[in-house]
């Protein structure tokens, strides 16, 4: 195996990082924290998330945490801070903005201009930090939220329009300022947070284990995704390898999850869309996939089957078999309901311009997954940087360039069909078992790892600090709906507040997944 | 529109019987009378509200309306205001952040109402539990009538906590 190329990020001293994808990390002092992103924004890599750590116990300061995704692969920033503030990039990467107001109400790390809160709706001190390892005894406010300064739109006959955090249908809490003229949304202002139950101060003191469990949890229709990319992140750190058995059946598990969100997200957009029919016919096709789960490995949505150092449930041949079975009757009815709703006018009418977001604002924004494929950005985590057994598996990295719900939905049916062309690929040549997985030495002392992996929605990433004790440190979860929320903003402009349910269900962001 | 027809005919009905409430899964004693109770039973407006869950709670109340299950069938449906609501089908830890929406919405919910805790964060907080910005299971925040465990629960267990809160000990005569 030829050694990865290092990015070309001028400055930085990249140490190779041992993960499962190609992977470094640099320590930085604030100038070159700018440089790189200004290095990377020009490469045309993107930000993969921003977190932060309390090191003071260590007997060092602050530090800030970055994550360039470039095309070589991964690269880890660390800065250690002296003051409190430390450089704003959210002109280079607009999604950095709500990453950086996370760090400054939970580590209180100053950075960028707008001041306002974004986790903290006053539940706890603006003084004090749930992050910092002196915390622990916030006094419980009358959780008292605060007056948040929505951006005002002023004109003749412009008015305000407050949804949220209880939405009117079974979805996540969430609230939605639209500034409107008559129908017409001139513009939409998320505010988010409302499920912000400390996760991440959660995962702090527990056990490697009892961790999967946490991140198997962080985004209930993504627990394969996280509880993979968060095994990749133990194994980073420790060295332990699984077998390969292990790491194609996680394969298996996540094309799975795919299948099913895929086929509950085309019956719902079928149904935001006016057609029932299709919320039917896909609820039904999901479940049978959910129960073949149920009864193959165990959990209709195979949470806690991904574990440190390999998987908790294995496919024996009539299980195979009956997942084939399923795979053809799932294309035969898919490619026909697909027919039915590329044949239907009223739906095409609904999907089609709608919620559109264009190449340009998608690049700018800097979206991934599922999201920046139906705007023409061909990047999935799946096909690069190589990571196995996808390397061998080689799926098609499906795009559109519409940018609308259409788009979106286009993608959604391409992919869907090329996950039962992998399962079949999964299945037909999965190793055979046996072969022990490398068991890997518990830290002996600091231990730093990180999992990377294309969840159904976009890439999930996973950063993990394991203490000298063996338990964990710092576990820092990133959703690809950080680099998307603010996409949906977008894509809502001058479309009419009623096709604003389509053009979110077209997203399918993740609420639990960016407020922790 | 052949189409339509020809798939909805293929896929037939694939409803399955519902099941039989579970007195195990009350919390409370039961705080409506029998009338009220059957009265309800029989045109049930449901509002959710998601606490503070990882939304794996919610992907199993979608599948209550999927044809196996068929929520709706038995005159249970979901609605968008709590005003209209006889029952809050409540998921997830309870944040600090939702604590407010979920007393305000249980205070909008017209009188005689019930409340289901769904899934294990409802019932005890789950992995989540007491911190500084959690409130842990539901019953810390407003009265829990029936508590449904499971990570996520199936559908299954759903329905027959929701059942379960409006059947009083007499048995009921589901509309089938």
């Amino acid at each position: 195996m030829s050694m990865p190329t290092a990015p070309l990020l001028p400055g930085l001293d990249l140490h190779p990082l041992n993960a499962a994808v190609p992977a470094w990390r640099a320590a930085v002092g604030p100038a070159a924290w700018r440089q790189a992103f200004e290095a990377a924004a020009g490469a045309g890599a993107r930000l993969g998330a921003l977190w932060a750590s309390d090191e003071r116990d260590r007997g060092r300061g602050m530090t800030a945490h970055g994550l360039i995704v470039a095309f070589e692969g991964l690269v880890c920033l660390d800065l250690e801070l002296d003051a409190e503030e430390y450089p704003d990039v959210s002109d280079l990467f607009p999604a950095a903005a709500r990453m950086q107001r996370t760090i400054r109400d939970l580590l209180g790390l100053r950075s960028g201009a707008d001041a306002r809160g974004w986790v903290r709706h006053g539940a706890w001190r603006a003084d004090t930090f749930p992050l910092r390892r002196d915390s622990g005894g916030e006094r419980e406010l009358s959780a008292g939220d605060p007056r948040y300064a929505f951006v005002r739109v002023d004109g003749e006959a412009v008015h305000e329009i407050a949804v949220g955090p209880v939405h009117a249908g079974t979805i996540e809490p969430g609230h939605f300022r639209f500034s409107v003229v008559g129908e017409r949304v001139l513009k939409l202002e998320e505010r988010l947070g409302y499920k912000h139950k400390g996760i991440e101060r959660r995962f702090q003191a527990l056990t490697l284990e009892d961790g999967a469990r946490l991140a198997a949890r962080v985004s209930g229709d993504s627990t394969v995704a996280y509880g993979w990319a968060y095994a990749q992140a133990v194994e980073s750190a420790t060295g332990m390898r699984p077998a390969a058995r292990a790491l194609w059946l996680r394969a298996l598990f996540l094309e799975r999850e795919r299948i099913a969100n895929h086929l509950g997200d085309l019956g719902a957009l079928g149904n935001d869309a006016g057609l029932a029919f299709g919320l039917f016919q896909f609820s039904r096709l999901k479940e049978d996939v959910l129960r073949a789960n149920e009864r193959l490995f165990g959990h209709r949505y195979l949470m806690d089957r991904v574990v440190p150092g390999g998987v908790s449930a294995d496919v024996d041949a009539s299980g195979a078999a009956h997942l084939l079975g399923e795979a053809d009757m799932l294309e035969r009815e898919v490619v026909s309901l697909r027919s039915i709703y590329d044949d239907h006018a009223g739906l095409q009418e609904r999907c089609i311009n709608c919620g559109r977001l264009t190449p340009r604002t998608a690049a700018r924004l800097g979206v991934v997954g599922l999201a920046a494929r139906a705007s023409g950005i061909a990047i999935d985590a799946r096909a690069h940087p190589s990571l196995e057994p996808y390397d061998v598996l080689a799926p098609r990295v499906w795009a559109h360039r519409g940018g609308d719900v259409a788009a979106r939905m286009a993608v959604r049916f391409d992919e869907l069909l090329e996950s039962l062309a992998l399962q079949r690929r999964i299945l037909s040549s999965l190793p055979a078992p046996g072969s022990q997985p490398a068991r890997g030495e518990p830290p002996r002392e600091h231990a730093f790892g990180i999992g990377w992996v294309e969840g159904w929605r976009g890439e999930v990433f996973v950063a993990l600090d394991i203490g000298p004790d063996g338990r964990i440190r710092r576990c820092h979860p990133h959703d690809p709906s950080w680099q998307n929320w603010p996409a949906v903003e977008y894509a809502a402009l001058g479309n009419i507040v009623p096709d604003f349910p389509l053009i979110n269900k077209s997203f399918n962001l993740s609420y639990a997944g960016v407020d922790l | 529109m052949y189409k339509i027809f020809w798939s909805i005919a293929r896929a037939g009905v694939r409803t399955e019987p519902a099941p039989a409430p579970d007195p195990a899964l009350r919390q409370e004693a039961e705080r409506l009378n029998a009338e009220v109770l059957n009265l309800l039973g029989r045109a049930l407006a449901i509002r959710h509200v998601d606490a503070g869950s990882c939304n794996g709670c919610e992907l199993e109340i979608h599948a209550c309306n999927n044809p196996y299950y068929n929520l709706e069938g038995l005159g249970i449906r979901f609605v968008a205001s709590p005003r209209h609501a006889d029952m809050l089908l409540v998921t997830g830890p309870v944040s600090r952040n939702m604590e407010i929406a979920l007393r305000r919405t249980f205070d909008a919910v017209p009188d005689p109402k019930l409340v289901v805790a769904a899934g294990e964060c409802a019932c005890t907080g789950g992995v989540f539990g007491e911190s500084y910005a959690s409130r842990g299971r539901i019953a810390n925040v407003i009265p829990v009538d029936v508590a449904v465990p499971g990570c996520p629960p199936t559908p299954r267990q759903i329905i027959q906590g929701i059942l379960t809160a409006v059947t009083s000990g007499e048995k009921l005569a589901l509309p089938r």
